[in-house]
């Protein structure tokens, strides 16, 4: 039933075992129910599709039916050990605002996203003059819900901006091979396919 | 429609008197249980209430470790009948879309408790019941009573039942502020909570509402100061009026529009007067009459003034995650859009709340322009969502299917 991909277990690897967990945007429950095995984890998603929280709620999850842009403010402060946006943070109104709720409602916070630093995006812009359309991003421009995309350097900048420590950066590959941004954050940005970031106040 | 003195002196009905098995539907039977003189009832506002009978029917079977029984709590103008054919109206139960072999509340796999609330007047003791210190109807003299009272009654009943724990407690409207008050005052005792379209305070609009129907049924000439048993008369004028007023809250605009428009009844053009011209008006009216037949007034006082009353913020002391703190049940709350009774956000209060309380919480908004009575209706979202998550704490809890 759970399709596990090929991120989770990097993203596993910076929760820790028995952490209060919240997955927003979880989808049918994936991720959640990855983390409560491998993690031992004490799961709560959120969800904005009916779909989504019914697979969920259906396999045992507490799930709620909201909208991370809007509804983040009804969780009380220091909630959860871990707060994790996991591709979704391009489909966000306000990926800011949300990042602050979420460093409110958790210590750490886990955010991955497609990076548009990727050198095959950029080649795809370059060489085609269209904006990209890849396997992460099949939508065509009009149609897709990715409306804030950003790069791996674009990220970082934000997080500086806000004042927030990375405890740590990595690129992840198709297949789920994560690599350290390390201290080259410039190359990361053009082979990483994916960021994912482990974040906490400073 | 049944003539005033028909109504009062209409003797109860002789298949609701005694514990009877429902023939069409053997796994269902209607029961009473009653609370003996020596172990009263202790009251919010003050007295105890004793002798107190219960009526109450059972779906299904009760399996060895008692645990799989489901508790329905009903809402203001429901009964004990949630499906199969109602004892006191002859007609279907008022949650067949919910209740049965298969459906959502499988009476193959749970055992399926329904009680009348305390104050129904449906089999259990209300102001229509003789109080036993005069020899005659209680009617005013039957002591106000609360949302907490009734589940105070509820949870004898289990005891009586001897479960120990319920697997699920579920609600619609006021039947939702039960299921919230069982779980805050006995969380041992709930294992799973489904509130469904409720609110965990009563809003200024809907005591209003509810004062609309308290009045219209108080400036009925037939009330008699609430004695209108020893008058052998009803107040049917009032309180169809009051089920009317509130029959309206529990649609929506929407709804109402596509069912009726202004289409007229029975005729081609309007009447120039006050008969029911329109199709929307004829309605009502049936509904407003058509209530008086089944409901007794000042049990419509009553509960309406207990609802009023639910606050659960503040009797735990103005925050209501305190209601939930430590909680190990586990809850699954349902909204409708169009719901503008108990609307989305008075639900999302009680998410909001859990929350905060660290409880194991999830929520649906069910997207229906059918009002607040989408929770009666087919409504096959809230079905998954509802089914989803019993199913799930079914297997948790080591049930097994039919």
């Amino acid at each position: 039933m759970s399709a596990i991909r090929s991120d989770f277990p990097v993203l596993a690897g910076m929760v820790a075992s028995g952490a209060r967990v919240l997955d927003i945007g979880c989808g049918d429950g994936d991720l959640l129910d990855f983390l409560q095995q491998a993690r031992n984890i004490d799961g709560r998603g959120m969800e904005l599709s009916q779909d989504g929280v019914n697979a969920s709620v259906s396999r045992g999850l507490s799930v709620v039916q909201g909208d991370a842009d809007k509804d983040l403010v009804d969780y009380p402060n220091a909630a959860f050990d871990v707060v994790i946006l996991s591709q979704s943070l391009q489909v966000l109104h306000y990926p800011r605002l949300v990042l602050e709720q979420m460093l409110r409602i958790g210590r750490h916070a886990i955010v991955s996203f497609p990076n548009f630093g990727y050198w095959r995006v950029r080649w795809d812009l370059a060489t085609r003059g269209r904006m990209p359309v890849t396997a992460d991003l099949p939508v065509p421009w009009y149609d897709t819900a990715n409306i804030h995309l950003c790069t791996i350097l674009d990220f970082m900048e934000l997080c500086d901006a806000m004042d927030l420590h990375i405890e740590q950066g990595l690129t992840l590959d198709r297949k789920g091979n994560a690599k350290p941004i390390g201290v080259t954050p410039g190359i990361a940005n053009l082979l990483g396919e994916q960021g994912i970031f482990l974040l906490r106040k400073r | 429609m049944t003539t005033a003195s028909d109504a009062a002196d209409r003797p109860v009905p002789a298949a609701a008197e005694a514990d009877v098995a429902d023939t069409a539907e053997p796994s269902s039977s209607h029961h009473f249980f009653t609370i003996a003189e020596d172990q009263p009832l202790s009251l919010d506002s003050g007295p105890t209430l004793a002798p107190v009978k219960v009526a109450y029917q059972t779906h299904g079977e009760l399996n060895q470790d008692k645990s799989n029984a489901i508790l329905v709590c009903h809402a203001l103008t429901g009964d004990q009948f949630l499906t199969g054919r109602n004892l006191w109206t002859d007609r279907p139960g008022w949650w067949e879309t919910m209740v049965g072999p298969g459906k959502t509340l499988d009476t193959d796999r749970y055992f399926i408790i329904c009680s009348n609330v305390l104050g129904g007047c449906m089999g259990t003791t209300g102001p229509k019941d003789i109080d036993h210190a005069t020899g005659r109807p209680y009617g005013l003299n039957f002591p106000v009573i609360t949302i907490a009272d009734m589940v105070r009654l509820q949870k004898r009943l289990i005891d009586h039942l001897g479960i120990e724990q319920l697997f699920c407690v579920t609600g619609g409207s006021m039947g939702g502020m039960q299921v919230l008050q069982w779980a805050a005052n006995y969380p041992e005792q709930v294992y799973v909570a489904a509130p469904i379209a409720t609110a965990a305070r009563h809003s200024a609009q809907n005591i209003a509402f509810h004062e609309v129907g308290r009045q219209a049924i108080m400036a009925d000439p037939n009330w008699h100061n609430g004695d209108y048993y020893s008058h052998g008369v009803l107040p049917q004028r009032g309180l169809a009026v009051a089920r009317m007023a509130a029959h309206i809250t529990y649609l929506s605009e929407a709804a109402l529009q596509n069912k009726f428009d202004r289409n007229l009844q029975d005729r081609a053009k309007v009447s120039f007067g006050f008969d029911a011209d329109f199709q929307v008006e004829s309605y009502l009216r049936h509904q407003g009459s058509s209530f008086v037949d089944r409901f007794d007034a000042n049990s419509y006082l009553y509960i309406t003034r207990a609802m009023d009353y639910f606050d659960m913020e503040a009797e735990f002391d103005g925050i209501l995650a305190n209601a939930f703190r430590g909680t190990k049940t586990e809850f699954c709350i349902v909204s409708f859009t169009s719901d503008w009774l108990y609307p989305t956000a008075e639900n999302k209060a009680i998410v909001r709340a859990l929350n905060a309380a660290a409880a194991r919480v999830s929520f649906v908004e069910v997207n229906s322009d059918r009002g607040h009575d989408a929770f009666l209706l087919d409504e096959p979202e809230m079905f998954t969502t509802l089914g989803g998550f019993l199913q799930a704490a079914a297997a948790r809890r080591g049930l097994t299917g039919p």
